[in-house]
């Protein structure tokens, strides 16, 4: 009969008014800022740059190699290089960034930065109340506030810090090897190679 | 006790009206009629918008607004900080002066015809003769306003929504008015307040309410479908229907203006619902005789919001129709069924006990013979409109 369907609609409307008072189970909502989703684990929001040990000037893994700035598609990375060097985890000498900005509000959550590093230096962060009540320089993010230890990294994701953490291991451990090749080998000639490796070693400084 | 309870309102505006200097005495008395009038139903738009978000949420299995103040109550009063302290904007094209009236032409008008509307016993801002006459008159106004506010704000959206609403409010006008006009004929008056004291008599302790007849039903029901069409309310909300034209006829509209336009939909929704209760439901009236002891504006008012929450309801079942769908529906199925109405309510009057026989025996069949007049044209309109809706399988000419 016409305007059966009608009746069916409401009653079904009237089940849910009523029944959302009596079966909490049927809401959907999430209270947010008291209850919260668990996150996933591959969760990303914004890059942060990851410092091994302690000391987040010391320990930054970054070398200012700058790729990640020009591959970041909206351009929000901002990399100014160091005039001096510092010994990287293996011992080697690098540069590290002066400066280092991100624009919160331009980034776009893409993840390119984080795939293009060789470095291991910048990873995906999974927080994202990042509002604030400054919109100039809240926004901008500098060196101090993108660094984070490695063991917040281990703490947000897991399985791809202990990934990273494992290849740097062996990275680590062939470099000993190499190091340790090389001065048997120094030892074996000693006088010949000390006279060819001094000068060698200050050559990147110069370059600059 | 129970009539001074009653009277409260009109005992104390009296009392006011005595305590002003004579030559003030008739501003006052209007005064007092108009504001009450303004801040009572204002007050009942801010409770409804607060309700249909809370009632909406739940039908959706959502808790809907519950942040501001004690279970959200408070929420309208953020809105209005919201919407006050937003930027007003007219578009450079717009018709500046048209474009700035329409929200106020449409508030006024809806405003005005809260004139007729008895929202108590002697509680009726003017008594007029043709009250029900006066407040589709007046009605008839607010189409003017949003073609105004369409036109004038140089958008193709609002146009469109204008138009929509001007059909739409023009077609169902008409079985609005028509289902009246069985109430009105029974009454032999026109004026709402004569109309609700012809109610409130009682036989036994049922009252003399017209939804309690098989036409006063039927034409219940036709009017409510029609009340909501000519508010603009879900499911027949085409003319602001966000998925083809955003807002409609106020998309132009911001910051307050925009929130007048929400006032005054509101407003009209209870106006109608308030003449809804005026011609069927007995007004301020209270259906059982040994319920009267009640306040007749607790009852008006009482009745007003079980309206508003069948308003909710309704829009929180149906899904909105298309246009040609609405027009189908205004006149293929309302005007035929307001017109059998109208015959049903005729019949209705002279099958008077002389005719049918007094005692129950003769009100039943008076009943049942009026039902059947409405019920089988009922079926068999049904079943035509059913059999001349072809529902085919979908062929395109470019797409396949």
């Amino acid at each position: 009969m016409l305007g059966e369907g009608i009746i069916q609609g409401l009653a079904e409307t009237a089940r849910n008014f009523f029944g959302s008072y009596v079966n909490k189970n049927r809401l959907v909502t999430v209270q947010y800022p008291e209850e919260r989703h668990e996150l996933p684990e591959a969760t990303r929001q914004f890059p942060f740059l990851l410092y091994d040990g302690s000391d987040a000037d010391a320990g930054l893994r970054c070398v200012a190699c700058q790729i990640c700035e020009k591959e970041c598609p909206p351009r929000c990375i901002h990399i100014e290089k160091s005039k001096d060097k510092k010994p990287d985890f293996v011992g080697k000498q690098q540069f590290y960034p002066a400066v280092f900005d991100i624009d919160v509000s331009v980034c776009m959550s893409c993840q390119i930065c984080v795939e293009v590093c060789p470095f291991d230096a910048i990873r995906m962060d999974n927080e994202f109340e990042l509002s604030t009540s400054n919109r100039f320089g809240g926004l901008l993010w500098t060196k101090k506030e993108l660094s984070k230890s490695n063991e917040y990294y281990r703490a947000i994701h897991p399985t791809e810090a202990a990934e990273t953490d494992e290849r740097r291991a062996t990275e680590l451990a062939d470099a000993q090897a190499k190091a340790a090749a090389a001065a048997a080998k120094a030892a074996q000639q000693p006088a010949a190679t000390a006279a060819q490796a001094s000068p060698a070693k200050p050559e990147p400084a110069v370059q600059k | 006790m129970s009539s001074a309870a009653d009277q409260i309102w009109v005992i104390l505006k009296h009392w006011i009206v005595l305590h002003t200097p004579e030559p003030f005495q008739t501003l006052v008395s209007i005064v007092l009629s108009v504001a009450t009038i303004i801040v009572v139903f204002a007050a009942l738009f801010a409770l409804t918008t607060v309700f249909e978000r809370k009632g909406l949420g739940r039908m959706q299995n959502r808790y809907g607004p519950n942040r501001v103040g004690p279970f959200g109550v408070f929420q309208p009063l953020a809105d209005a900080v919201k919407s006050l302290t937003k930027e007003d904007i007219v578009p450079r094209s717009a018709d500046h002066v048209i474009h700035y009236l329409a929200p106020l032409v449409l508030v006024g008008v809806v405003f005005l015809t809260y004139a007729v509307l008895p929202i108590g016993r002697n509680m009726t801002a003017v008594n007029l003769d043709a009250g029900v006459l006066f407040f589709f008159a007046v009605g008839a106004g607010t189409e003017l306003a949003i073609f105004m506010a369409g036109w004038s704000s140089h958008n193709k959206y609002s146009l469109l929504g204008a138009m929509r609403a001007i059909a739409q409010m023009v077609s169902y006008e008409i079985p609005l008015i028509l289902s009246s006009v069985a109430v009105i004929m029974t009454a032999g008056t026109l004026s709402t307040v004569a109309i609700v004291e012809r109610q409130a008599r009682y036989t036994g302790t049922l009252a003399h309410w017209y939804v309690f007849t098989p036409w006063g039903l039927a034409g219940f029901i036709l009017f409510m479908i029609a009340a909501t069409a000519e508010t603009n309310r879900s499911p027949f909300d085409l003319p602001e229907g966000e998925s083809e034209i955003i807002a409609g006829y106020f998309i132009e509209y911001s910051g307050f203006k925009f929130a007048l336009f929400f006032l005054a939909e509101y407003l009209e929704m209870f106006a109608v619902s308030g003449l809804g209760i005026t011609l069927f439901l007995g007004g301020w009236s209270s259906p059982f005789s040994f319920l009267a002891w009640i306040p007749s504006w607790i009852w008006f008012f009482g009745k007003l919001l079980a309206f508003i929450f069948a308003f909710i309801w309704i829009r929180g079942t149906l899904p909105r129709l298309r246009m040609d769908q609405l027009m189908n529906l205004a006149w293929k199925f309302m005007l035929p069924m307001t017109l059998i109405v109208i015959f049903s309510a005729g019949i209705w009057r002279f099958l008077t006990p002389s005719v049918v026989g007094s005692g129950p025996l003769g009100g039943v069949i008076r009943w049942l013979v009026c039902a059947l007049l409405i019920f089988v044209p009922y079926i068999l309109l049904a079943r035509v409109l059913e059999r001349a809706r072809k529902i085919e399988k979908r062929t395109y000419r470019f797409a396949d």
